[in-house]
């Protein structure tokens, strides 16, 4: 809630939804995602360090279903971000403000995102093959 | 009080005092550790995901990984928290649950580094 009955800029509603916009939210959003991620990540460590049985019920919930969707989920999270990021650090030196050039890096992100997903669930599939 | 001081008083202290950019550049310098980083420990949870318990151990053992992971994790939370810092600033507009929310995110992600470290230690040590 505002604290001030002052007039707001024009938002989100007023503008033609464009990919550069979609892009910016879901960058934030896969950042809010990987900072909830962080739970599994402490989790996991203190429970590597605590010993098998504990370790036992990451392994468990990792294996699950809904373990596995939330793992596909952050991990395309972080390839979107970290591909999205270096996206936005060239910007940050100056480079690839140019429409065509911000349509074409953002599209290479969405593209190069999602091969990077694949390949790492790839990589999982393939390994679980051969155990 | 504020009619005893001068107007230069009063402005002093406030707005950037030549820390302005101080978030802006640590943002940019740990997302820039994060890029091999991350790209690392993608790697790493790739070999756990078909590790048992012995050799998941055994791999966070080695002072290489112990070391690079606990870099990982104090970029990581870092990041995390000069991000969420900015999604509340621009999305919280009540100021006592701007302020509580800003806390909350500073102290999980200060005990979540915390707590990580402290069980990477544990496991390179033990």
């Amino acid at each position: 809630m505002p604290q001030s009955a002052r007039p707001l800029s024009p938002h989100l509603g007023i503008y033609k939804w464009q990919l550069t916009m979609t892009l910016s939210i879901v960058h934030r959003a896969t950042g809010i995602a990987l900072a909830a991620g962080t739970v599994l990540l402490i989790w996991a460590l203190l429970s590597l360090s605590n010993g098998p049985e504990a370790y036992a019920h990451v392994q468990a919930f990792c294996a699950s279903a809904p373990g596995m969707v939330l793992l596909f989920g952050w991990s395309w999270s972080l390839c979107y971000h970290l591909c999205n990021g270096i996206r936005h650090l060239a910007w940050d030196s100056g480079w690839g403000f140019e429409i065509p050039r911000a349509y074409l890096t953002g599209w290479s992100v969405v593209v190069v995102s999602i091969v990077m997903t694949l390949a790492i669930w790839g990589c999982v599939v393939a390994r679980a093959g051969m155990s | 009080m504020s009619d005893l001081q001068t107007p230069l008083k009063r402005v002093r202290g406030l707005g950037s005092a030549k820390h302005g950019t101080h978030h802006f550049i640590v943002q940019r310098i740990t997302a820039l550790a994060l890029i091999p980083l991350s790209i690392w420990i993608v790697f790493v949870a790739l070999a756990l995901m078909h590790a048992d318990y012995a050799h998941a151990r055994a791999m966070l053992h080695h002072p290489f990984a112990a070391v690079w992971l606990a870099a990982f994790v104090v970029a990581a939370f870092w990041h995390a928290q000069l991000g969420l810092q900015v999604v509340i600033e621009d999305y919280v507009h009540t100021r006592w649950l701007e302020l509580a929310a800003q806390l909350a995110v500073k102290f999980f992600c200060f005990v979540g580094a915390l707590t990580c470290v402290f069980a990477i230690v544990r496991i390179a040590l033990a």
